[in-house]
């Protein structure tokens, strides 16, 4: 089970898990790498912490935890546990034969995952998967944060282009061209650098981290943001979001040293929550502005899901959390999208008194819960299955190269599979979806306690249709607002289901949507097509962005129901 | 007949070696115990020993053997230190902080002890409580040697049959 959701490539995992031991003590090097052979650990061993840094930086995907005695004579164990979480953000255990409160504070504070006293027992080694773990879980939430991000910038992107182009809908083609090289020009960088494709994150190397101090000091640290950092940088891969975790970790640095020099700064912690958000509702208009002229046929998906829309924004503002805000965002959405659906062939008001109810009902807390799976994994997947969406649209054929070429984790992978199917056979529904999608997006806190979960529905992707229903239940509380605000938020609200899609169970509702759709035996409008194309188009760009990020899949999920569902998909194309 | 009796005989000093065997296996185990039952030895010592398989059939003789090499390099550290005059309490403070975790690799309790004593004295910065305990730590730290060496040339004699147990 764990290893199912673990983004580890092996199987086994904790098995071979690559641990780096820093100790100058021979004595305890030794004891300490016959434990960890014994857990079945890959070991390397170092008497000197520049020694292990040097191999850190040598090897930047090389090492999975590092656990460092805290006093060595070469460098203090803090300091390199300062350059090991600024550099390559890898957990480490720090060990010593003391435990004087003091010091282990000292630890934790510099960022030490755990603090071993010696003499240190096989029990206690054996065990320091978890942090491994752990943290590939925290970066799966970070991620997703920052994949809402990076998909509203992409999103920009994406409309800038549309304006261009006029609507997304009528020139479908041409703006898709357009995106496309665009696209791939990150594309291939993402896809060329090993690291962040493994990673799903960006290893700040020394020069890397150098450049970034630079452009901070010469921005000035009061003034410094996250854009302004990654414009000085000059690095075409970098994206913001990368820059803004960066930052937010360097101002953790200084404010810890800081405090050790007796100061306290106040301003660094403040800061970077701000940036966030503020960006976020910057984008979130802009995108309205841009898109509302498409979304005028669709009418009354647009209402429903607008209305929805200028709460997400709002509470936005409130909050400095971006997960907080893209989830509530999220739930609202998934309500409108179903309504929207209902609603295209009644109408707006329809939607609300009608579909919404009866779906109500079936939502019930499972469905909740095989999304929160998918976060998890999520945060390169998610991108992933918008390519797939994307050449869906194109040709089907394409998908099986998609595939090879992502490693997907197995929600992944059926979640792309859905689309597919959903796509082919429903032409046009897909513009819903991508609302749903988004708003789908967000239980990602509760992910944890659903990995086990998400197995079994990944097993059965006919549940996961049945479920599409019960996501609904965010509806309900929407649809009062959704009728109010019609006019104001079509736009809006566009936009912010694509932001949201970065979340794999976006997909996955999207897709039950879809299937729902099939199901129901809903009509679509010709308006609403278009939309769907926009919404495919939007989704493609933030895949681009983040393939790099698609992180190793585990295999066994890949292969079960994700390919038989592929197969039909090709052959409904 | 004459197989027979050849045979008879060659079971008997098959049998003696056994008893043999036994017997300093015997030995080999409440030596062990004793350390433990005089405090030289903690758990640790244990640990190493369930560390001890195939691979490395003689574990326990390596790590004492490297920490015995490793270890009078911080020794003759602290012994310079202490002859300095106003006595750099910090700088022994640290030397004595590495060396009583070294000591704790091998589970040398007793050696332990005296280095946790030896860095109370420094922090009270009482110049003669740590030569004083430097002396005792010295002391245990060669006893211990010395047990210690006995005891893996029994046990190598023994046989390689030796498991570990638990002292009480």
């Amino acid at each position: 089970m764990d290893n199912g959701c673990f983004s580890s490539p092996r199987r086994d995992f904790p098995a071979g898990l690559r641990v780096l031991v820093v100790d100058d003590d021979p004595t305890w090097l030794k004891i300490l790498e016959k434990m960890l052979k014994k857990c079945n650990y890959e070991v390397t061993t170092c008497c000197l912490a520049r020694h292990a840094l040097n191999l850190l930086r040598e090897r930047k995907d090389g090492y999975d935890i590092v656990i460092s005695d805290v006093n060595m004579p070469d460098m203090d164990g803090f300091k390199l546990l300062e350059h090991v979480g600024l550099e390559m953000d890898l957990p480490v255990i720090m060990m010593s034969v003391d435990g004087e409160t003091s010091r282990v504070m000292k630890g934790v504070q510099h960022g030490a995952c755990d603090y071993l006293l010696k003499p240190i027992r096989m029990k206690e080694l054996r065990n320091i998967w978890q942090h491994v773990f752990r943290k590939r879980i925290h970066e799966a939430r970070e991620f997703e944060s920052f994949e809402s991000f990076e998909s509203i910038h992409l999103m920009r992107n994406g409309s800038e282009l549309s304006d261009d182009g006029n609507l997304f809908a009528v020139e479908d083609v041409t703006s898709t061209k357009k995106r496309k090289d665009a696209d791939n020009k990150h594309d291939d960088k993402d896809c060329l650098d090993p690291s962040s494709t493994k990673k799903a994150r960006v290893v700040w190397s020394v020069d890397l981290h150098q450049k970034f101090v630079k452009a901070v000091n010469q921005i000035g640290f009061d003034k410094v943001g996250p854009k302004k950092i990654l414009d000085l940088m000059n690095v075409p891969w970098l994206t913001r979001e990368n820059v803004a975790s960066h930052l937010q970790k360097y101002r953790l640095y200084l404010s810890r040293i800081q405090k050790e020099n007796g100061h306290r700064s106040s301003s660094s912690g403040m800061k970077h929550s701000d940036f966030p958000s503020k960006d976020l509702e910057s984008f979130g208009f802009q995108n309205s502005v841009n898109k509302q002229q498409n979304d005028v046929p669709i009418d009354s998906y647009n209402f429903s899901d607008g209305s929805l829309q200028p709460k997400n924004v709002e509470t936005k503002s409130h909050e400095g959390e971006l997960k907080k805000i893209v989830s509530q965002s999220t739930v609202a959405e998934k309500g409108r999208a179903l309504t929207g659906n209902i609603a295209d062939t009644n109408m707006e008001e329809s939607s609300r008194i009608g579909l919404n109810q009866p779906f109500v009902p079936l939502e019930s807390e499972a469905n909740h819960a095989v999304f929160d799976c998918n976060m998890p994994l999520q945060y390169s997947w998610s991108e992933v299955p918008h390519m797939q969406l994307k050449e869906d649209h194109k040709s089907l054929v394409n998908l099986g190269d998609n595939f090879s070429q992502l490693p997907l984790h197995g929600k992944q992978h059926h979640i792309r599979v859905d689309q597919s199917q959903s796509v082919a056979s429903i032409s046009s529904t897909p513009s819903i979806t991508d609302e749903e999608v988004a708003a789908c997006a967000e239980p990602k806190p509760l992910f944890a306690d659903y990995k086990n979960d998400y197995a079994s529905s990944v097993s059965s992707i006919g549940n996961a249709v049945v479920d599409t229903f019960p996501i609904q239940s965010g509806s309900l509380v929407m649809n009062d607002q959704s009728s109010e605000s019609i006019s104001t938020s079509n736009s809006v609200l566009k936009t912010q289901g694509y932001n949201n899609l970065s979340g794999i169970s976006d997909l996955e509702i999207y897709q039950r949507n879809l299937l729902l759709d099939e199901d129901l035996h809903l009509y679509w409008l010709q308006g609403e097509s278009y939309n769907m194309n926009f919404g495919l188009q939007n989704i493609g760009i933030s895949e681009y962005y983040d393939l790099g990020l698609v992180t190793e899949a585990p295999t066994h999920l890949y292969d079960s129901a994700d390919y038989s569902v592929i197969d039909q998909g090709l052959f409904i194309a | 007949m004459h197989s027979n009796s050849f045979h008879c005989s060659l079971s008997l000093s098959l049998y003696s070696s056994t008893m043999d065997r036994a017997h300093s296996r015997r030995h080999v185990a409440s030596m062990k115990q004793s350390l433990f039952d005089q405090g030289y030895l903690d758990e640790q010592f244990i640990q190493l020993e369930e560390l001890q398989d195939e691979a490395n059939p003689n574990f326990v003789e390596e790590i004492v053997t490297l920490y015995y090499r490793d270890s009078s390099r911080l020794i003759s550290n602290l012994e310079n230190t202490l002859e300095r005059k106003p006595l750099d309490f910090n700088k022994l403070d640290t030397i004595m902080h590495q060396f009583k975790g070294s000591s704790s690799s091998i589970g040398a309790k007793k050696v332990k002890a005296e280095c946790t004593l030896f860095r109370e004295y420094c922090s009270a910065g009482n110049a003669e409580g740590c030569r004083r305990s430097f002396q005792q730590m010295k002391k245990e730290y060669a006893a211990l040697r010395k047990k210690l060496e006995t005891y893996f040339h029994l046990a190598r004699q023994a046989g390689p049959l030796e498991t570990a147990f638990r002292p009480k």
